[in-house]
């Protein structure tokens, strides 16, 4: 690009020629904006509308684009024009959509409108346009990790997409748990009753494709790159290596059973006679059909007894305090193999839950098959001698005991992932730190019952995918359930969440579809969820970087390398472009060609700021584009009032913001600074994971600032909030403006 | 106790399940209840019975036979079917219900002066006999079902409604002497009887006496 | 207006100087207004109603109602069967149904009939409430282009109840909250209730007679909740609803210190006054407590 030339396009549609003076708009977009060419037009998404910005890009050399409409939310179809940078400036849900239409009102709108058309011209003068890195090229070929139900359908899905498969396993065999079951509950129609597995079939077609290459008896040793140019060591059981270059990876290791014998009080380990669902598993499987035989004597069993929630759904100590959600449904199969065999069969449960489209008819079919459901909660089995169930009647309100042969206790999933990747390194980080002693302790103890790596990253932030909560892998449940926090791998099946075999079988498909798309993204260069398609990446300017290394720990996905002097590597393909590292840099020298500390910085100073007399306060909001900055836009859809001396930037998430354009912001003058970020913690809804919660806790140590500064603490907060907060998000702005005009005063900062 | 409840305690030893799928009407249903409680907190007279419906339900599954059976809880329905309108598994509860009072009087165990039990035996009564309801005699059987001094009070205490229905006509003092009746009353008593036989015979026909 | 025949089952409580004399005597003047023509049932017999499970099982109870079905078919072949009664309605519906569906059933209710030679055989006729008909084969819009005394300014309280409602009910409606009998008042031009609280709350039904305190108590919120809806009358298509909830005001009255004087009036009392007949057509003078907005309304 030779020069830069800004076009600034001014809507005098949907009431924008009405409410406000555009001929101003006009004005201050060349006199403020510096735009080279400024225009009106009475309605500029129309197709004649658009035409007048393509020609002055193909004729009069444009190459950056003001649009003064409505929000970067709407009419995106007609404003996309290639090979431009372009700013929006929301004058129409963001400004006189809520603003009253009154003579009062009039200027202060006017002064908003003027105030976001100066904001988007600076924002645009500091953009660049994103061009990919050619870091990675095409390669469709995956690695699946787990050869179970989930593993087994990654490969056939992907080998049916036409991508090659390395499937490893670490067992002798294909088919993981569900291999072991001698019936499986219905896909369709649950009113049938158990059928047949179709595990058999899906391992003669795993074994029969050519795309799909098989491990036995392996493990991961290693892996290290980024999507599209991954590089995984595979080592067999009797000690050889080989390696292989894939574009992403699938996780599906399944789940582990939960070890009964901690159950002792309804009879786990103390006597043969009481198992769990897979033990029954394999007891029906021996007896084919036939009546099932008990391990303590060989006696066929007529009265089995199933008790749900063993040892889950509980807060007890050893305890899985999650339901998992296939056992009621699997309960059910398995009382119907001793119906059908001629004994009866009871069903203790508190709450029966048969989730998917079957489950309800599986249930029926139970009912009709006359196995018999007791809503109660299992106190004890006693061993002693014959096996008797006791437990508290619900219904009947009563203490009641049930004699019975056999005891199956409906035990949960335990997720077969790696380990916490922090651990090792919070155990680094406390043990090079003064009086952490006790923590080093007890960090080690945990340590030393984690499980063997799966994956075995080389990653600055550990050796596998980060875990949500009892070891279940992370990923953004809501919006998109397969994205790990570590991009291009994919985690399906009960790794992810408890699940049962149809459930498993639609997320392995899911995942896959999810890494050949990361295959084909990194590819172009263009990010996962949630920017899809964005092709601007972080990039740091190393004469000014102090190696500090937040950036490397920050990131929520692990995106970020070191190399041996301890800078940071960008691995563009790893990276989602929250910006995350942008906002933790205390020098700032991290940067996206079209996302800057400059892009955001300059608009917030090309704000008019009124003399303090004027009695015209500002208050800079910094709204998360994923939920605050949409929820905005609804309130305007609404006609939501919002305080007039607000003045609204979207960030790509709270993790972005770094606390320079707070500090910039109140050395400006302004009277408050709001972020409004996604909720944070166990139950996060933030897009990116970590970044609203990095943000809240920059933000706690913002206090030291305002002191120097003199200023009051009330003057900056952050929120968490939902896109569904449409009205409770204009009262907190409107709740800070009361605030600042009634309590606080202006701030002393306007020069 | 009659002799056919003895039968059907020895014949249903280890099932009263099994006996109340055979014997009740719309029995086979139970077992598929859910135990949602829908139907208790859908009845009009729920806080009156000792056992709503889903408890009955669980009671029959927990072969407490004689518990159900003698339970003043299904005379307490008012068949406004709010239970089968709601019930998500589509038990037909009403008719449940209407099945195990039936089934308990053909075994003489209903509670003794079970007011909706007498009072639906009278009705019964009334129309096999004619075919028709004498609602009269109903009405005044109703006063004196307690003996003849409450009956007195009784009526009394509805003497107002009395004349009060007398004066709008929509009462006839000369029910009393005959009546509302259908011509064909032989006829519709010859039927009731042979459909009474039939039935008893369903109960009786696998006790390995009969049939 | 096309005339329309049925066959018909008015039941025991409608009949001369039964407990819904009034309801007889307004249908047949509805039905004169609406040009349909009534075929009663020679000898037809009592449905059993909801409480004679205590004195007969299933069959037969069942083979009641297969009597009325069976003579129906006889008598007036190819004629639905329209019932005025919500219990006749139901148990007839019912009995069709079961037998339909239980070889046991249809086998007992058969021999039963054969006693006294009749038989369920071919297609049944069609067992239909008077509401059903009126709704369906007349329609609301041709109900109230027939009207010549428009109710105006009268509010009235569409109580359904149960039997008409649950588990049938009138095709097309919800069980919790029926509009037919709200669109019905509209058609003669007076003003529905809206939002009637107890619109398909339970009178009790038969527990009345065996239960009263209970059910009293359930009648009380009944009559409450039109007056809470402003309501100057209650309307009912069932007769045991009319009885229990018009009959007992005054006992109420006494035991909830309530100061009730609902009137409770059919359906077909409405459509007989909006329609022009008199009052002593329209059975007005068969309520209990008297309904003078109605009778005003037979004197302009």
């Amino acid at each position: 690009m030779s020069e830069n030339k800004t076009g600034a396009y001014i809507c005098q549609g949907c009431g924008l020629g009405e409410r406000l003076d555009t001929s101003q708009l006009v004005t201050i977009a060349t006199r403020d904006g510096k735009a080279n060419v400024a225009k009106e037009h009475e309605f500029l998404c129309s197709a004649e509308g658009v035409k007048m910005i393509q020609d002055d890009i193909d004729n009069e050399g444009v190459n950056k684009v003001v649009i003064a409409a409505c929000s970067r939310r709407a009419k995106t179809d007609a404003f996309r024009f290639d090979d431009v940078a372009m700013s929006r400036a929301n004058l129409r849900e963001g400004v006189i959509w809520v603003r009253p239409d009154t003579d009062e009102a009039r200027e202060t709108t006017q002064e908003m409108a003027d105030d976001y058309v100066r904001m988007a011209c600076a924002e645009v003068k500091h953009m660049k346009l994103p061009e990919s890195s050619g870091e990675q090229s095409l390669n469709r070929h995956l690695m699946v990790v787990g050869g179970g139900i989930s593993g087994l359908t990654s490969a056939i899905e992907a080998a049916k997409a036409g991508y090659k498969v390395d499937l490893v396993e670490k067992s002798g065999e294909l088919g993981g748990q569900v291999g072991k079951l001698y019936k499986s509950v219905p896909r369709k129609n649950g009113l049938q009753g158990y059928v047949d597995s179709e595990i058999g079939e899906l391992i003669e077609a795993v074994n029969a494709n050519d795309n799909i290459t098989i491990h036995l008896n392996t493990t991961v040793a290693g892996t290290e790159g980024a999507p599209g140019r991954f590089k995984a060591e595979l080592a067999t059981e009797s000690g050889s290596t080989s390696s292989i270059e894939i574009g992403a990876i699938v996780q599906a290791t399944g789940f582990r059973r939960y070890d009964i014998n901690q159950l002792d009080n309804l009879g786990g380990g103390k006597s043969p006679d009481v198992v769990d669902q897979m033990g029954f598993e394999e007891l029906a499987k021996a007896a084919n059909g036939g009546t099932i035989k008990r391990p303590s004597d060989g006696k066929e069993v007529s009265n089995v007894v199933f008790v749900q929630c063993a040892g889950q759904r509980s807060n007890e100590p050893g305890h899985l305090n999650y339901c998992s959600g296939h056992c009621c449904t699997t309960s059910i199969k398995q009382a119907m193999y001793v119906r059908d065999a001629g004994g009866d069969a009871t069903v203790l449960f508190d709450d029966l839950r048969t989730p998917g489209a079957t489950g309800e008819d599986f249930y029926r079919a139970g009912q009709e098959k006359g196995v018999a459901f007791s809503k109660g909660k299992c106190t004890s089995v006693d061993t002693s001698g014959d096996l008797k169930v006791n437990f508290k009647d619900l219904i009947l309100d009563e203490d009641a005991t049930a004699n019975a042969d056999m005891v199956v206790l409906a035990t949960g999933m335990v997720p077969a992932s790696g380990p916490n990747p922090y651990l090792q390194l919070e155990l680094d980080e406390a043990k090079n730190q003064e009086g952490q002693e006790e923590k080093v302790v007890k960090l080690e103890a945990e340590l030393a019952k984690a499980p063997d790596s799966i994956l075995n990253l080389s990653y600055r932030q550990g050796t596998d995918v980060p875990h949500l909560k009892n070891g279940f892998t992370d990923s953004h449940f809501i919006c998109f359930p397969y994205e790990t926090r570590r991009t291009g791998i994919y985690t399906a099946g009960p790794v992810r969440r408890p699940m049962d075999t149809s459930q498993a079988i639609e997320d392995a498909t899911g995942a896959t579809m999810k890494a050949i798309q990361a295959c084909e993204n990194a590819a172009q260069g263009r990010a996962a969820h949630p920017r899809s398609g964005d092709l601007s990446f972080p990039s740091f300017r190393k004469e000014g970087c102090t190696q500090c290394k937040r950036c490397t720990v920050e990131c929520p996905f692990g995106a970020i390398d070191e190399d041996e002097k301890g800078y940071p590597q960008y691995n563009e393909a790893r990276c989602r472009r929250c910006g995350t590292c942008m906002g933790a840099c205390p020098v700032r020298v991290i940067s996206f060609e079209n996302y800057s500390v400059e892009t955001v910085g300059q608009q917030l100073k090309n704000v008019d700021i009124p003399d303090e007399f004027d009695e015209k306060p500002r208050i800079l909001v910094l709204a998360c584009e994923n939920d605050a900055y949409p929820a905005l836009d609804m309130a305007g859809m609404n006609r939501e009032e919002i305080s007039p001396w607000a003045r609204i930037i979207p960030v790509r998430c709270l993790g972005s913001v770094n606390t320079i354009w707070i500090t910039d912001a109140l050395n400006s003058g302004y009277d408050g600074v709001m972020l409004m970020g996604c909720q944070k913690g166990d139950n996060y809804q933030c897009h990116f994971v970590k970044g609203s919660e990095m943000a809240h806790y920059r933000m706690s140590k913002i206090d030291d600032t305002l002191k120097t500064l003199n200023l009051e603490k009330e003057r900056v907060q952050t929120y968490e909030v939902s896109i569904a907060d449409i009205q409770r998000i204009p009262k907190l702005i409107n709740d800070m403006d009361k605030m600042i005009v009634d309590e606080i005063g202006m701030s002393p900062f306007k020069f | 106790m009659s002799n056919l409840n003895q039968a059907m305690i020895e014949k249903y030893r280890s099932s009263f399940l099994n006996e109340v799928e055979a014997n009740v009407e719309e029995g086979h249903w139970v077992k598929m209840c859910m135990q949602c409680g829908v139907c208790s907190g859908s009845c009009p007279l729920g806080p009156h019975w000792e056992h709503p419906p889903q408890e009955l339900f669980m009671m029959i599954r927990a072969n407490e036979r004689e518990a159900v059976l003698k339970s003043d809880s299904m005379w307490m329905c008012t068949s406004c079917y709010n239970c089968i309108a709601r019930c998500p598994r589509g038990l037909p509860i009403t008719h449940i219900m209407h099945g195990l009072a039936t089934y308990a009087k053909r075994l003489n165990l209903v509670p003794k002066k079970q007011p909706t039990a007498e009072f639906g035996q009278m009705f019964w009564d009334s129309l096999s006999k004619n075919g028709r309801v004498n609602e009269l005699k109903i009405g005044v059987g109703l006063y004196f079902k307690d003996g003849f001094a409450q009956g007195v009070k009784n009526a009394m205490a509805g003497r107002e409604l009395g004349m009060a229905m007398m004066k709008t006509q929509r009462m006839n003092a000369m029910e009393y002497f005959g009546g509302h009746k259908c011509k064909d009353t032989s006829g519709i008593q010859k039927m009731l009887k042979k459909a009474q036989e039939f039935e008893d015979q369903q109960i009786t026909r696998f006790d390995g006496k009969e049939g | 207006m096309a005339k329309k025949e049925y066959s018909f089952y008015p039941g025991c409580s409608s009949q001369k100087k039964a407990s819904a004399d009034n309801y007889l005597r307004s249908t047949y003047s509805m039905c004169d207004a609406l040009d349909i023509k009534l075929n009663e049932i020679d000898d037809w017999n009592c449905c059993g109603a909801s409480i004679g499970y205590a004195g007969g099982g299933e069959v037969p109870r069942i083979a009641l109602s297969a009597r009325n079905v069976a003579l129906s078919a006889q008598q007036n072949p190819d004629q639905d069967l329209v019932a005025t009664c919500a219990a006749c309605w139901l148990s007839t519906r019912e009995a069709q149904e079961r037998i339909e569906e239980n070889d046991k059933v249809r086998e007992g209710v058969n021999a039963a009939l054969d006693e006294i030679g009749l038989k369920i055989e071919g297609e049944q006729p069609k067992a239909r409430h008077m509401v059903e008909a009126l709704i369906e084969d007349i329609g609301f819009d041709e109900l109230a282009s027939g009207v010549q005394k428009p109710l105006e300014g009268i509010k009235i309280a569409g109580y359904v109840g149960c039997q008409t409602n649950r588990p049938f009910g009138i095709a097309g409606e919800s069980f919790e909250n029926p509009k037919y009998l709200d669109h019905m008042i509209e058609s003669m031009g007076a003003q529905a209730v809206d939002r009637y609280d107890k619109k398909v709350a339970c009178c009790s039904g038969a527990l009345m007679f065996s239960e009263p305190e209970k059910g009293h108590a359930l009648v009380k919120d009944i009559i409450e909740a039109a007056y809470d809806g402003g309501a100057d009358m209650i309307v009912t298509p069932c007769p045991l609803c009319q009885m229990n909830v018009e009959s007992y005001q005054k006992e109420i009255n006494k035991t909830f210190k309530t100061k009730f004087e609902m009137p409770v009036v059919y359906y077909s009392q409405l459509i007989s006054v909006a329609y022009g007949k008199s009052a002593k057509e329209s059975a007005l003078d068969g309520q209990i407590i008297p309904v003078k907005q109605l009778e005003d309304v037979t004197n302009k």
